[in-house]
């Protein structure tokens, strides 16, 4: 590699040969290129390319196994590409500049670029030790340096948002479970993610609790510009929020395009089927 | 049985007692204390560092706490370190426990759900902040019943420190019963005052355990 005294990153990636992702739309916030994911001899994800444009909410589907969530758990860095690199705005996720060559990204690179991603989980994974305000401002004031004023506040507003403003003093464990994850998901807002990754949120939950989660994505969709990966079996949901939707299967895009399209006309055999066994099964 | 033996000595007994108890006390903390830091190091620490934390723990769990006593007591001031006999006691029941809490340290921590560490990483939670705000709160809870249990161990086994001369409660008894003879007094007032504290900790145990055990 040629050495250059030049650090900015535009010069680092010309000298290492990595072009800026480029698309018509602008630059996108998101970039697979070619992500192969393996645990063991099993592929989970097979050179997967696809991107991500900034406010662009997207829905991935697919029969179980068949990697969706495995994108989700690599964009938080709780899993690492086995190849290829994933982009965030322009930087590597899971690499970090060497002088000029990518290498896997260390724990401090990992957890600048984790700031601007927030994660919602299946299991919702509230902190039981703390009160429902403390889940929320945990992190913004011992991470991001907010006062506590100004955190208790925003938990205050994101609470009311997802309409439990009044369990604020509560236990997770004196929650619901439709109830623990509109808290989940007030947590992860506060951080003020620019990327919010759902994985799976109502699938726990009692058929009943389900919607009004659902309620609250879909307030966030409509109210923010924030960008939305959202792995789910919900399809009347991916089809009210998304503008685009994936469909996977065996670690690869089987298909992709607006909900209408993947919904209403799907061009292949494999996306018929599943939205066939998922819709009337 | 002569009572007025007993009502005579009883007071040097109670000193002895005191000793017992500091004993107890001192050592617990250091077991709590080192056993914590064990604990974190053998799942944080390098590689390295971890798996010889853990062979150290593992020996010392191997050998008896009479023999560490010794070791500490008798064989370190050949080295050029020399322990009174109530610190090297102190240091000897510590050292010997926290190679116990270590081991129910780590199984409430690994108790904790592998989503509480994906949640922090989710949230940029610092490790150090995760350990101390989020796992050990949750992992401690758990095994307050099984260090409390380790307390009345340790308590039982401060008799050892007679051995290398500490003057604990059964160190004093033995001491008077020599004089006269009044083995069967002096012992067994032991053994009773053993069962008194015994059973008063317990009871403390118990109530923290339904004070904070449940999460």
């Amino acid at each position: 590699m040629p050495q250059s005294d030049d650090n900015t990153p535009a010069a680092r990636e010309a000298a290492a040969g990595v072009p800026k992702p480029r698309s018509e739309e602008g630059s996108p916030l998101i970039r697979f290129d070619k992500v192969v994911k393996r645990y063991g001899d099993n592929t989970v994800l097979d050179h997967l390319d696809f991107s991500v444009q900034p406010g662009q909410r997207v829905s991935l589907i697919g029969p179980s196994g068949s990697g969706k969530t495995t994108i989700l758990r690599l964009l938080m860095t709780l899993e690492h590409v086995t190849d290829g690199v994933i982009w965030v705005n322009g930087d590597p996720l899971s690499h970090e500049y060497k002088g000029t060559d990518l290498v896997k990204a260390g724990e401090q690179h990992q957890r600048e670029v984790r700031k601007k991603i927030g994660m919602v989980f299946q299991q919702f994974n509230l902190f039981p030790n703390m009160t429902v305000r403390r889940n929320i401002t945990e992190s913004p004031i011992h991470t991001l340096g907010v006062s506590r004023d100004e955190a208790d506040q925003r938990a205050a507003e994101l609470l009311d948002m997802v309409g439990l403003k009044e369990r604020i003093d509560a236990h997770p464990t004196q929650l619901s479970g439709g109830q623990q994850q509109r808290v989940a998901i007030a947590r992860a807002l506060a951080m003020r993610p620019e990327i919010l990754l759902l994985d799976e949120v109502t699938s726990a939950l009692d058929p009943e609790l389900v919607a009004g989660v659902l309620d609250v994505l879909r307030e966030i969709a409509r109210t923010t510009d924030i960008t939305m990966l959202s792995v789910t079996h919900e399809m009347q949901f991916a089809k009210d929020v998304s503008h685009r939707v994936l469909m996977f299967d065996k670690g690869k895009i089987v298909e992709e395009g607006p909900p209408d399209q993947i919904f209403g006309a799907p061009a292949e055999d494999r996306t018929r089927e599943f939205l066939h066994a998922v819709l009337e099964g | 049985m002569d009572w007025g033996f007993i009502g005579d000595n009883f007071p040097a007994l109670i000193e002895g007692l005191q000793l017992t108890i500091l004993a107890t006390a001192v050592g617990y903390v250091v077991a709590l204390v080192l056993g914590l830091l064990v604990a974190i190091a053998r799942r944080s620490a390098p590689r390295p560092v971890a798996w010889t934390v853990h062979w150290i723990m593992e020996f010392i769990r191997c050998t008896p706490l009479l023999v560490q006593l010794f070791f500490l007591f008798y064989v370190l001031p050949g080295f050029g370190i020399s322990l009174g006999p109530l610190a090297a006691g102190i240091i000897g029941l510590g050292l010997h426990y926290a190679a116990y809490t270590a081991e129910v340290y780590r199984s409430g921590i690994e108790g904790i759900p592998k989503g509480q560490w994906e949640a922090g990483r989710a949230l940029s939670i610092s490790p150090g902040r995760m350990w101390t705000a989020v796992i050990l709160p949750q992992a401690i809870r758990r095994v307050i019943p099984a260090l409390g249990n380790y307390l009345i161990a340790m308590f039982k086994d401060t008799p050892l420190l007679f051995a290398i001369t500490v003057p604990e409660m059964l160190f004093k008894a033995n001491e008077l019963a020599g004089t006269n003879f009044k083995y069967l007094e002096m012992i067994s007032t032991v053994g009773v005052l053993f069962i008194i504290v015994s059973v008063l900790s317990a009871v403390v145990i118990r109530f923290l355990e339904r004070r904070y055990a449940a999460v």
